[in-house]
């Protein structure tokens, strides 16, 4: 389906109709997808310190061993970090998937990110992140930062892919929200839905009443192209990389701005090294990612995906070879258009002189400078659009786009 | 033909409309109408002091977990503050539940085995599991234990949801489901499958309108919680501060009551050595002679002064004396009596019971309720029940999953027994609030907008059309019962589904849709059949609102 009448059948061209066509961006054909990873990834398991002898003095149990030295062959049996360069390495759960990727320059990591919020609770944090508003005044919760996007990009076509809307999906613009894990047809017929649509129409649920019926019907025939695509011997992905697929297709179909959140990141017991909990869920998290080149097709050229979490945590391991809530964490930026293959923003030595309060990495780059600095460049924003979507915070172009 | 609905008004000559819809469709006249028209919207009154049929229906919607009418005509036979009175100050006796219903639950394994029974056998499966030699017998016998894991978690949803359909005890009800979610235990960590049901009924329901100090200090000798929240891994010289924190920032004081970092590890110091034990019986570990009193040990609880950090301490800037259990009490009683806790904890109850924004002056009045009365949760709701601002406030409430599912049970099913809870348990897995399902330790949300999004109101009207046509039929058993149950013994099969206009609840009422708005009743009259009326009735927009 083109993509024109894709959003026409979903009621969605005029979004940025209206006043808001006066500070409309430029037409997008970018698309975005924030990955949101909810709990805290302990991301010095991910994007490991390796010159940091600290690191390992002070994770002893939990820490990923540094690459084999230069010429040294490696240990299958002993997995390591990857190196990136002289002063980072990846997990290894992440050699098969997203390796390849980083290698082809289509994926990033921005250390010393995060909010300067230092409450470490997930939910004020997770919730600050979303809104993305100054810190210092009264926050709206009517007002998340994907939906102020939305209402400044010209043709947005915001989809959240979760059960329920996210706080950064809320507020004026109309987003539709559906969970990909698993859908079917609707068990309602044309009549029925629109009886029901009627009922509502002078309510303030109309719009989204009516989006549910649309997004619905389109989704199930995605799937059943699925199916049949998976009935031609394809193999069907499981878990988040199912999900990761199915989110790739309607990208590229149709929405320029994705939401997902992955839970299950709070390691406080036993999160592992290597192996171990973590690295599974680092494993799985890649597994799905890797999908998208494949599931977007042409889109990938112009599609940034870029996970983020509310925090990090303690740099050093806790008594119950896990981590607690921290501070600073790592961003990961992957798209066909992004200058990868590095590691990028400001950056400081990894030693106990510059933790934030002797517990956990700083916060060097905001996360809504850093974010707007990309918003920028992708979508072509002028300052007054961007003041839109982040208040009060000038942009860093880290040149990730 | 219910009888008891006699009393209610039929007011349909106020509203032609429906009069004349129920005149031309002839048989739709037996299918609900004054009920529903009269719980959805009503009129102003919240609890007044007569037993006005109208105050009837409207205190039902507004504080049951949704109007019935068997719940109707309780409140239609006594004084609403007759009613209150009972609903807030509930005997400790076990609640008259229809017979098939009581039956249901009493074969549950929950019902029959103590906790620490339980778990220790629970523990000793597991553990015999992965000592098995063969890998396909290991694997299998870890599967019988993940099923029997489930199962133990299903049987405290079933009775979770039992209870709230059919218990006359609606407030208590309502209040532990309330008090379970703010004190959020996620099912699938450790073995808190198998606690679930004993978390419900000795920490959460006995407290549910008592005082909150005694509710938190059951909550904190629980192993549920204290294997949710990793505080049986506390010690000193090992400090895990995620209890610590959670209890501050969600359980007590709330993120904005200005404790620091230091408070957070202050209270993870004396929350060392509060843990679990999962063995039954046996002798108390060897100890320091000067530390064997301070061992505790209450069925799965144990405090351990061998992994308590006896150091003094500084929490919310009082000095704690480092004495061992006598510490946490301390520290709970310094949480329990903080202002900020009273706020905290009026706001959210205000926000569960009445709307998103409630007025500043009825939380305020709450909190003082709360702090001059030590705590009483009953006596907090009771400001707000009396308030001219819950007077004010009726439809304002979005349901959120649970009270819609539950609210549509009590009102399709009345009185007559649910015997398959599986298909609801599923309902509340698809609309994203499974009973126990919530992976982090704050609870669903309770806003509005949290339900209401685009994706939920699609499954909610599928929902309702699998409700409004009652397939499957809930009044069935399907499950097999465990064996040896006194569940297991045959039991006559179930009428079968009544043909649509027949004594199914939702199509047994009497005429007067009188307070559905004109949109609604236009929906309604095209329907093709009471199963498709039920349908948009369970869709409406006033029904999404209590």
């Amino acid at each position: 389906m083109q993509r024109r009448r894709l959003l026409q059948t979903l009621g969605m061209l005029p979004i940025a109709g209206g006043a808001g066509a006066l500070l409309a961006a430029p037409a997008a054909s970018s698309k975005l997808l924030i990955v949101f990873l909810r709990g805290a990834y302990d991301c010095c398991n991910l994007l490991v310190p390796t010159a940091s002898n600290f690191y390992y003095e002070s994770r002893p149990d939990i820490a990923i061993a540094r690459p084999p030295a230069a010429g040294a062959a490696a240990d299958p049996a002993n997995p390591t970090a990857i190196a990136l360069d002289a002063n980072w390495g990846l997990h290894p759960a992440l050699a098969g998937n997203l390796w390849p990727l980083y290698q082809k320059g289509e994926l990033a990591f921005v250390p010393f990110a995060g909010t300067d919020d230092t409450s470490r609770s997930h939910f004020e944090t997770q919730d600050g992140i979303e809104l993305g508003q100054p810190l210092d005044r009264r926050r709206d919760y009517r007002s998340g930062f994907l939906n102020r996007l939305a209402e400044v990009v010209n043709g947005a076509a915001p989809m959240a892919f979760t059960d329920q809307l996210p706080l950064s999906m809320q507020g004026r613009a109309q987003v539709p929200n559906m969970a990909l894990r698993s859908v079917g047809k609707s068990a309602l017929d044309a009549r029925q839905s629109r009886l029901i649509a009627d009922m509502y129409e002078d309510t303030p649920l109309a719009a989204p009443v009516q989006e549910g019926f649309a997004v619905r019907a389109n989704v199930a025939r995605q799937l059943s192209a699925e199916m049949d695509a998976a009935g031609r011997g394809a193999v069907s992905a499981r878990g988040f990389s199912a999900e990761a697929q199915r989110i790739g297709r309607l990208m590229a179909q149709g929405y320029n701005l994705g939401f997902v959140d992955v839970g299950g990141w709070d390691t406080h017991v036993n999160q592992g090294g290597v192996k171990g909990d973590l690295a599974t869920r680092l494993g799985n998290l890649g597994d799905g990612l890797a999908q998208l080149p494949a599931a977007m097709g042409p889109a990938w050229r112009d599609t940034t995906v870029v996970v983020i979490s509310e925090f990090g945590r303690t740099f050093r391991q806790n008594g119950n070879r896990g981590t607690d809530h921290g501070h600073g964490t790592v961003y990961w930026v992957l798209g066909g258009g992004v200058r990868g293959g590095k590691v990028l923003g400001e950056q400081v030595v990894v030693d106990q002189a510059h933790l934030f309060q002797n517990r956990d990495l700083r916060v060097l780059n905001e996360y809504r400078a850093v974010l707007g600095g990309l918003f920028a460049r992708q979508f072509g924003l002028r300052p007054a659009q961007l003041a839109k979507v982040f208040d009060g915070v000038a942009p860093r172009d880290l040149g990730l786009v | 033909m219910k009888p008891s609905l006699s009393t209610l008004p039929l007011r349909s000559a106020r509203w032609p409309g429906v009069a004349g819809l129920l005149r031309n469709q002839g048989q739709r006249g037996r299918w609900l109408g004054g009920l529903l028209g009269l719980a959805l919207v009503g009129g102003c009154a919240a609890v007044g002091t007569s037993s006005d049929p109208a105050t009837a229906l409207q205190s039902a919607t507004r504080l049951t977990w949704g109007a019935s009418v068997p719940a109707v005509a309780a409140l239609s036979r006594s004084s609403a503050q007759a009613w209150l009175d009972a609903q807030l100050r509930p005997s400790s006796a076990p609640p008259t539940l229809p017979g098939p219903v009581q039956a249901q639950i009493n074969a549950m394994t929950i019902s029959q085995r103590p906790v620490a029974e339980l778990v220790a056998d629970m523990v000793q499966q597991r553990q015999a599991a992965n000592a098995l030699p063969d890998d396909a017998a290991k694997q299998a016998a870890r599967n019988a234990w993940q099923q029997e894991m489930n199962r133990l978690a299903r049987e405290a949803a079933q009775r979770h949801l039992l209870r709230a359909v059919y218990s006359p005890r609606q407030v208590q009800e309502q209040m532990t489901w309330f008090w379970l979610n703010h004190f959020s235990v996620f099912q699938g960590k450790g073995e808190i499958r198998a606690m679930l049901g004993d978390y419900e009924d000795s920490a959460i329901r006995p407290h549910a309108l008592g005082r909150f100090r005694d509710l938190l200090g059951a909550v904190v000798r629980h192993p549920a919680m204290l294997q949710f929240l990793d505080n049986a891994q506390n010690a000193s010289g090992r400090l895990n501060e995620n209890y610590a924190r959670e209890l501050m920032e969600l359980h007590t004081l709330g993120v904005d009551a200005g404790y620091t970092q230091r408070d957070v590890q202050e209270l993870a110091r004396v929350l060392t050595g509060v843990g679990v034990q999962t063995k039954l019986g046996g002798d108390q570990p060897r100890l320091p002679a000067a530390q064997q009193a301070l061992y505790v040990r209450q069925g799965l609880f144990e405090f351990n002064p061998r992994r308590h950090d006896f150091g003094p301490k500084v929490f919310l800037g009082q000095p704690v004396p480092g004495q061992g259990l006598a510490e946490v009490d301390q520290a709970l009683d310094r949480l329990a009596r903080a202002p900020a806790t009273a706020r905290f904890i009026s706001g959210k109850l205000a926000h569960y019971w009445l709307s998103d924004d409630a007025p500043r002056a009825l939380v305020d009045r709450m909190a003082q309720t709360f702090q001059r009365s030590d705590g009483d949760i009953a006596a907090t709701l009771r400001t707000l029940f009396t308030s001219n601002e819950f007077q004010r406030g009726a439809g304002g409430k979005f349901k959120d999953p649970m009270r819609y599912v539950v609210s549509a049970l009590r009102l399709s099913y009345g009185d007559t027994p649910i015997l398959n809870t599986a298909p609801a348990l599923g309902w509340l897995n698809r609309l994203g609030e499974p009973l126990y399902g919530r992976q982090t330790p704050d609870g669903y949300p309770l806003n509005d907008s949290a339900w209401s999004s685009s994706g939920q109101m699609e499954t909610r009207f599928e929902l309702a059309r699998a409700i409004g046509a009652a397939r499957p039929d809930l009044r069935q058993a399907v499950e097999p019962p465990v064996p040896g149950s006194p569940a297991a013994a045959p039991t006559p099969p179930a009428a079968p589904l009544p043909a649509p206009d027949g004594a199914h609840a939702l199509y047994g009422q009497p005429p007067g849709a009188d307070a559905l708005g004109a949109r609604t009743r236009q929906a309604l009259g095209q329907a093709k059949s009471p199963a498709e009326w039920n349908a948009l009735l369970l869709s409406s927009p006033e029904f999404m609102r209590r």
